[in-house]
């Protein structure tokens, strides 16, 4: 008993500051790819999970992070000038459409028309909402949707005492009926879709529901199929998704945060 | 010549003619059943007078071809120590009019799901088989309807019927209980049904109902240029992603007739040894939290934590994906990133000592660990179980050693001790992680002394031969993992197959919980620490 109460101190403290301090992911990690407008554009058929749609002879370019694997396929030769992998990582967004990252080729840089609908208030209205009903607090319940485990894995580390998310007040609970929302991992399997539908449902209303990374944000890798209805918004509406593969524990932590209206969810870049 | 001997043994006890070729390996052989009705016996000669043991079964829809026939491949490997690096297929053609084939399930137990998933995926009706539920497909699914058969369209939804609740296999009688956990669990875990029958805290029968996670990844390979398909390869299990990638890679380098230079086999086997690394120092971790032992947990996800940062300064991934590529490594492993892996694996063997220390030295926890879950030498080996839960009940196999590949098919390669233990309770489980975590640090300090400067990758020239076969065996950090792969007319990927270490070892799980009570359920289940994703694929 006393060795282990020396160990522990002699470990110190090992918790990350995240968010109050940002997080500096490695020099070899690879965040949401960065496209250059112009020629050199990767053909769609270089995406394995099919994130990247081809419409170049619009004159446009597009690749949806929600899809994207993080591969970083579309950023080796030949294509290395044109994407790069950045290393952005925070990506959790409101609205599908938010993750779509659009160039004009042979344009000079990003500008694509926002969406008709205005992203600010209704951040604020959804995030005034659930601030007024949940506070600051949220209780998660996980919901295994068929994963490969590896999100699964990365939401467990967020118990671990590196990430401790309970010092932000949110906490991973047994049951859905003592459960705020939910976090959802892989495709939404047909074996599982009756499971996914009764877990949400035991759920006292209202409920968050946060997509994790690229199976349940879009399908991901494993796309639609007679096993796979292709991510978590075909079945259920959701409120957040964190793209990733899998999304690396502070992409996982921005992410809840952006759901209870506590930090801002990223917006496709406005036009000029 | 052992081959002559194998056919000579297997024509003699046949009553139709039995083929015989080289392949798909040199050093392996193919068998061409002509009666169907000669399996069990074929079967029998291989796991009895050639002390072997199922690998895999791999069923092949091949309607289309001038045989117009499905096949079945029943793959067998020899399990002595020392024995040669070889896989022994027994080939028979099924009639797709009628497609039945004779069950080995009761004379070989390992069997049992790869015969019912090939009647779910293929409609191919394994007749005398024990057990006539479904397996991969659930209720609601239609009769008739077979998703690996080359006519169905994979993208395709299929409607859900309504279905009867699935009969689970229980036992009765005055004072027994029925216990059902799952699929979604308390923690955050994967999903899976566990039916308990009980009298008081003891188990009589447990049956485990799995394949939630079946997402149809092996149709989604089919068609794909093996290139783009090696990406859903690495994604079929987060934890075993560079097993599963590099099993996948050397099937098709097999395929391509590719030899990928020195230093890429190194990198692949240095990750192919992180990942064992990360997973037992976490999976000892989550065992403490099975015994209650929190201090014991928090350390082994604080060391965990600190190796997956390192995978991520490495692979840029957390599970290491994106090091390991087709024809070679994706990514180099520099100097000052060398330099950072020696320290940390430095401290991690000291935190992980520690760790080991102060769980022996606490009676509390040995006392749970102790004679729990016991899986005995005999079912391990009838169960074909892998890895560390085989080696944990005296079965000395690791596939690093008996079916060399990466860095351990060189000819410089290091020795790698085999750790086995004979109890196999689940102390023996957490003891043979613990010395393995030890030998990985090790062998990979060995890997990289050998690393010298050299190309990375050798382009692979598509498309790749046609109607070639390639097979592979990981050690992953659960065992052993087959990888079954063939090409198309076009160089396509025709037909792939993963029969993960889980895959054979769920099973046993579900025997050993019936030597536990039911609390001690999520430490016999944490001791063995399973996959659900690369068995249910």
């Amino acid at each position: 008993m006393l060795r282990i109460l020396l160990n522990a101190l002699r470990t110190g403290v090992v918790t990350t500051r995240y968010p109050a301090e940002p997080s500096i992911p490695p020099g070899r990690f690879r965040g949401a790819p960065v496209l250059r407008a112009g020629s050199g554009l990767p053909p769609s058929a270089v995406c394995p999970s099919g994130a990247i749609s081809a419409q170049l002879d619009a004159g446009r370019a597009g690749l949806d992070l929600a899809r994207c694997v993080f591969c970083g396929r579309c950023a080796e030769d030949p294509w290395a000038g044109a994407v790069t992998m950045g290393r952005e990582f925070e990506l959790a967004a409101r609205a599908r459409s938010d993750l779509r990252i659009e160039v004009m080729a042979d344009y000079p840089i990003v500008p694509v028309p926002a969406p008709a609908r205005d992203p600010d208030t209704e951040a604020a209205r959804a995030a005034s909402e659930i601030h007024q009903v949940l506070g600051r607090s949220l209780h998660l319940r996980h919901l295994d949707a068929g994963s490969c485990n590896a999100c699964d894995w990365e939401l467990a580390a967020l118990l671990n005492p590196v990430y401790d998310v309970r010092r932000l007040g949110i906490d991973f609970v047994a049951s859905p009926r003592h459960a705020d929302g939910v976090v959802v991992t892989g495709p939404v399997t047909r074996n599982l879709a009756t499971a996914v539908h009764r877990t949400v449902e035991a759920i006292p209303e209202p409920r968050i529901v946060i997509a994790v990374g690229a199976c349940a944000a879009s399908g991901g890798i494993v796309g639609e199929s007679y096993a796979s209805a292709g991510g978590v918004d075909k079945v259920l509406p959701v409120d957040v998704y964190i793209p990733g593969c899998p999304p690396r524990p502070e992409a996982i932590i921005f992410g809840i945060l952006v759901a209870l209206g506590r930090l801002d969810a990223r917006r496709p870049p406005r036009t000029a | 010549m052992a081959n002559a001997a194998i056919i000579d043994a297997l024509r003699s006890g046949a009553g139709g003619s039995v083929g015989a070729e080289v392949g798909p390996r040199p050093s392996d052989l193919t068998l061409r059943l002509a009666r169907t009705g000669d399996l069990p016996a074929a079967a029998a000669v291989l796991t009895g007078a050639y002390a072997m043991a199922l690998a895999t079964v791999v069923a092949t829809d091949e309607t289309a071809t001038p045989e117009g026939d499905l096949k079945v491949r029943y793959v067998f490997e020899p399990i002595a120590a020392g024995a040669p690096d070889r896989f022994v297929t027994l080939l028979i053609s099924v009639d797709a009019a009628r497609p039945e084939v004779p069950s080995l399930t009761t004379a070989i137990p390992a069997a049992n799901w790869h015969e019912r998933e090939m009647r779910d995926l293929f409609g191919i009706v394994p007749v005398g088989h024990p057990d006539p539920r479904a397996l991969v497909v659930h209720d609601g699914w239609p009769e008739g309807v077979f998703p690996l058969r080359k006519d169905f369209d994979g993208s395709r939804r299929v409607p859900v019927e309504s279905a009867e609740e699935f009969p689970h296999l229980v036992a009765e009688g005055e004072g027994v209980f029925e216990i059902p956990v799952g699929p979604i669990h308390a923690g955050i875990i994967e999903p899976g049904h566990f039916r308990f029958t009980s009298v008081g805290e003891t188990v009589l029968h447990l049956d485990a109902r799995l394949f939630y996670t079946h997402r149809g990844l092996e149709k989604r390979m089919e068609g794909l240029a093996p290139l783009d398909a090696f990406y859903v390869a690495e994604r079929i299990c987060g934890v075993c992603s560079v097993a599963h990638g590099m099993g996948y890679c050397e099937a098709l380098e097999q395929i391509a007739g590719l030899d990928i230079p020195p230093r890429a086999r190194l990198i692949r086997s240095i990750a192919l040894e992180l990942e064992r690394l990360y997973n037992h120092v976490g999976d000892v971790g989550n065992i403490c939290a099975g015994a209650s032992f929190h201090y014991g947990n928090a350390t082994g996800a604080r060391l965990k934590e600190r190796l997956q940062q390192m995978n991520e300064r490495l692979a840029g991934n957390r599970f290491l994906r994106g090091l390991v590529i087709p024809g070679g490594a994706r990514l180099d492993l520099p100097d000052d990133l060398l330099g950072i892996l020696a320290v940390t694996l430095q401290d991690t063997l000291a935190g992980f000592d520690s760790l080991m220390g102060r769980i022996l030295a606490n009676p509390s926890v040995v006392d749970r660990l102790d004679d729990t879950g016991v899986l005995s030498h005999r079912v391990a080996l009838d169960l074909a179980v892998a890895g560390v839960a085989a080696r944990a009940s005296g079965v000395d196999r690791d596939t690093r050693r008996d079916h060399p590949h990466g860095a351990f098919a060189a000819p410089d390669a290091p020795d790698l001790h085999v750790v086995t233990v004979s109890k196999g309770d689940t102390m023996a489980r957490v003891t043979v992680r613990a010395l393995e975590a030890r030998e990985s640090i090790r062998l990979i300090g060995e890997f990289v002394r050998r690393l010298e400067p050299g190309p990375l990758r050798v382009a692979l020239a598509e498309p790749l031969p046609g109607g070639r076969i390639g097979i592979s065996a990981i050690e992953s950090a659960r065992g052993e993992a087959v990888h079954w792969l063939r090409t198309d007319a076009l160089g396509r990927v025709e037909r792939y197959h993963l029969r993960s270490p889980s895959y054979h070892n769920w099973p046993a799980v579900a025997l050993a919980a019936e030597t536990a009570i039911v609390p001690d359920f999520p430490l016999v289940n944490k001791s063995f620490e399973l996959c659900y994703s690369c068995t249910d694929r």
